[in-house]
């Protein structure tokens, strides 16, 4: 058995980041804590097998992911939201309408990002269906490179990068449609000048 | 570069993700290209706001209660 104080040393660190992802994975607090416990002792059996100067960071996250899928993905309850039509590149931008010429300054913007509420935010990361979810977790909140999330979710690069942008384009879009239905961004009709 | 193929690229230029060539292309777009640059510069402050706001505190009991399944002290 690995000594249990190297092995806190180590990967403790990572309990933070791993338990949020944990809750954007199982949009519940119980499961979360449960997976994150699990993937913690999992990665405790199995640390004689990590080798030394290889990604821990990665290694947990490929723990939890695993453990997820195979664990908790069974008693999901809440059914993925299936509105897969994907929309184009700067989406969220171009409706705050950012490439009109006539903008002078940023600041509208910025101004909705800083308006978007916690809650909201998270509620559109979580309402992504599991696969794009993950690969943006990954990605936007861990800052993994698309190579390494490739070998934590076990499919092909071009796969992980098809993923993560269009999960990214979905949650501006869902960004984009709860700044507009609470006011928070400019009518569509008023940026296209109809 | 263009417009098009610069915005069709923003995600594998902020990921870091593009050839030393293409990279440089995008680039010199950007630097002439304003409306672009905002852009661009917009993902990555919606990227800086999403982090930003699903930060999550862990619990102090599962901190307690991994240590403790370690077979760790506690306190520490």
């Amino acid at each position: 058995m690995a000594d249990p104080a190297t092995f806190a040393d180590l990967a403790m660190p990572y309990m933070s980041a791993l338990y949020a992802a944990a809750l954007r994975m199982t949009r519940n607090p119980a499961d979360a804590e449960d997976l994150v416990q699990e993937t913690y002792l999992r990665a405790y059996r199995g640390f004689e097998g990590f080798r030394e100067g290889t990604n821990l960071k990665a290694w947990l996250y490929k723990i939890l992911t695993n453990t997820f899928i195979n664990q908790y993905r069974a008693k999901k309850r809440r059914p993925d939201q299936v509105d897969l039509d994907d929309v184009e590149e700067f989406y969220l931008f171009r409706r705050l309408g950012g490439l009109e010429a006539a903008n002078a300054t940023r600041t509208t913007e910025n101004e909705v990002l800083d308006a978007l509420p916690d809650e909201e935010v998270k509620q559109a990361l979580e309402a992504l269906p599991e696969q794009f979810r993950m690969a943006v977790i990954l990605a936007d909140i861990e800052g993994f490179s698309y190579k390494e999330i490739a070998e934590i979710l076990d499919v092909p690069i071009g796969t992980v990068m098809s993923r993560i942008h269009r999960g990214r384009r979905q949650l501006q879009k869902r960004l984009y449609d709860f700044a507009q239905e609470h006011n928070l961004a400019p009518r569509v009709g008023s940026t296209t000048g109809s | 570069m263009d417009c098009e193929q610069t915005i069709h690229r923003v995600y594998e230029y902020l990921d870091g993700e593009l050839t030393v060539w293409r990279r440089r292309a995008i680039t010199r777009h950007l630097d002439e290209c304003p409306p672009c640059a905002d852009g661009f510069t917009f993902e990555v402050e919606l990227r800086r706001v999403i982090v930003s706001k699903c930060h999550e505190e862990v619990p102090q009991d599962l901190k307690a209660r991994i240590a403790g399944a370690l077979g760790l002290d506690t306190a520490r």
